[in-house]
């Protein structure tokens, strides 16, 4: 069967197998100096918002919508935005929601994709050449022109306010199926032969020997889908209206007129939904940029 | 394994002699879930989104009946239709010029091989992790006229305040400043990537020659990221012209309609005027625009290759 000593096909769009930097072979000079302090004040200007979010949240709300802006509060930082936000329950009810619909997405999307992108890539069939053809021209398809017809379409199916509805439109991905058969097509064929001979079906081939190989692009696709999905913002908001059903994103737009003027608690109702993302970030930050980098040029 | 008396299956296609129609029966079976989803949420919703366009339907299911072009041609005389589209083009030219330099001075501030990279790539990637409405949140807050964190600085280094979201001048300013934080850690990871693909030989080759960083940026790295750049311009074009969420959750289109993308009114005539046909229209019209520009792109990159 396979042959142990190939090697793994790299990607198609990457960029090499790893984000390392160039080692600096320069010293400290004027000019790495000067890059250095710009690196770092766009730093410190893209973090503020974030530090500034954190600051309110932890004051009172007195003190959040004094007239005298500070970063340190007269009463000092409290966590009481926090504990009244997690005893309204939305948010870990809204976390919840978007888990589970961004998890079904994902998955449906990397079964689906994966099975048609095998099939342009090794199976020669009769329509094949149309098929990967309106694929392609769909990718130009804008998510926002099909809202109106989609929301009749949910309507008449009587899938509106259900999960289904969120979950099932959000699943074509037409730049993904691309990015699977692009790589697809550089393992080696070789390596299915011998199975074939051996008289293995396609759907063998496909699960134990491509999908195996295929660890790496399936990630990048999953991290991807994962993340459009879990920020979505217009198609959720219309398909549904049911309080239990509302997605992060969706259900913070809502507390603006819940809360009004506490933006104390506002912003700890935003950190509260930004937090999963970031904590996931910071521990497969190389998967992510990598999964980025690979499917980005591929379009959204 | 095989015996040697087997004939090899032809290599490009992997099929057994006799199984022609095996291979289109596996063929459309493994295409088949897809294609099911496809034809359902996206093929049928396009094809009857125009076929709506062409009705005067309407949520409250008054007039279902057929009315040729006249959405299309009300749409043409809306001159809210105009505004909401001159809105969505101008975000798209003043948002994707700054989306895409910054993003590769970003990247090429990391790429001369700063400590710490991971810092620099949380801090500049982190923000596109984030929710639309949770940027509206964090800048909603910051913008605010008496209490917003940008409006103390400016008065602190003795400027005067900006009533930033409720001005018309500015609005479409702000969004793009939020925009800009939201989404070019993206452009840059894009630009990282292809960066740290250019070999190394160019450089050594350059400083041999005697060339510094600034000529080395400019004669090497800049040409050798064309096609990156080509790329990330069209995608950010395409992703700009989408714009509705921010504007929407900061703004709600004003003020006084001054920041209103034609997502937006697409969403307004079809569910707060109920008027779906009307709306479906606009969404075509919007989609042609779209078609239109792509196209344009396609052409113009086809004629830089050649």
């Amino acid at each position: 069967m396979a042959i142990p000593t190939l090697t793994r096909p790299a990607p198609s769009t990457t960029t090499g197998n790893s984000l390392k930097i160039r080692q600096p072979r320069r010293k400290l000079t004027v000019g790495r100096i000067a890059a250095i302090v710009v690196a770092a004040v766009i730093a410190v200007l893209w973090l503020i918002p974030f530090a500034w979010a954190t600051a309110t949240a932890f004051k009172t709300e007195t003190d959040a919508a004094a007239p005298d802006v500070t970063w340190l509060p007269p009463s000092g930082f409290t966590p009481e935005a926090f504990v009244k936000v997690f005893q309204d329950g939305n948010i870990p009810l809204w976390t919840w929601n978007s888990l589970y619909t961004s998890a079904a997405i994902t998955a449906i999307t990397l079964v689906i994709s994966a099975l048609v992108a095998y099939a342009l890539s090794r199976i020669d069939f009769k329509g094949k050449k149309v098929l990967m053809t309106v694929i392609i021209a769909s990718i130009i398809i804008p998510p926002p022109v099909l809202i109106i017809p989609l929301f009749y379409q949910m309507l008449a199916l009587n899938l509106i306010d259900t999960s289904w509805a969120i979950i099932l439109p959000q699943v074509i991905h037409p730049a993904m199926v691309f990015v699977l058969k692009k790589f697809f097509d550089q393992i080696p064929r070789e390596l299915e032969e011998a199975a074939v001979m051996d008289g293995a079906s396609r759907l063998r081939i496909f699960t134990q020997i491509i999908l195996p190989l295929s660890r790496p692009i399936l990630a990048a696709v999953a991290i991807f889908v994962f993340i459009g999905a879990w920020n979505n913002f217009l198609w959720p908001f219309i398909a549904t209206n049911d309080g239990n059903l509302l997605t992060l994103p969706v259900g913070l737009q809502t507390i603006k007129s819940a809360y009004g003027i506490q933006y104390a608690q506002n912003m700890a109702s935003a950190l509260l939904a930004a937090l999963p993302l970031i904590v996931v970030f910071l521990f497969f930050q190389r998967q992510i940029i990598k999964g980025v980098a690979t499917t980005g040029l591929a379009g959204t | 394994m095989s015996t040697s008396t087997l004939s090899r299956p032809r290599p490009e296609t992997l099929r057994k002699p006799t199984s022609r129609t095996r291979s289109n029966l596996s063929g459309w079976g493994f295409a088949a879930p897809f294609l099911v989803f496809f034809l359902v949420f996206l093929v049928w919703p396009i094809l009857y989104g125009f076929y709506m366009s062409l009705t005067g339907k309407s949520l409250t299911g008054a007039n279902d009946s057929l009315i040729g072009f006249a959405n299309y041609a009300e749409a043409l005389a809306d001159a809210d239709m105009w505004r909401s589209l001159g809105n969505t083009l101008y975000f798209t030219v003043i948002s994707t010029v700054p989306l895409v330099l910054v993003a590769l001075i970003m990247a090429a501030l990391l790429n001369i091989g700063l400590p710490a990279q991971w810092l620099w790539r949380l801090s500049y990637f982190a923000p596109y992790l984030l929710a639309s409405t949770v940027v509206s949140l964090f800048f909603t807050w910051m913008y605010n006229p008496q209490l917003g964190l940008i409006n103390e600085f400016l008065t602190g280094i003795g400027l005067p305040r900006v009533a930033w979201l409720n001005d018309p001048n500015v609005a479409m300013w702000a969004i793009v400043i939020a925009t800009l934080w939201w989404t070019v850690g993206f452009n840059f990871l894009l630009y990282l990537a292809a960066m740290q693909n250019i070999p190394a030989q160019h450089y050594e080759a350059a400083s041999l020659d005697g060339a510094g960083a600034w000529r080395q940026f400019f004669s090497i790295t800049l040409p050798q990221l064309t096609p990156t750049t080509v790329m990330i311009v069209l995608l950010q074009i395409l992703a700009s012209l989408k714009i509705f969420d921010q504007v929407y959750q900061m703004t709600a289109g004003g003020p006084g309609g001054s920041t209103r993308p034609v997502v937006q009114y697409i969403f307004e005539t079809g569910f707060t005027g109920y008027r779906l046909g009307y709306s479906a229209a606009i969404s075509y019209i919007f989609f042609g625009l779209i078609v239109v520009i792509s196209v344009m792109q396609f052409v113009i990159t086809r004629r830089r290759s050649a």
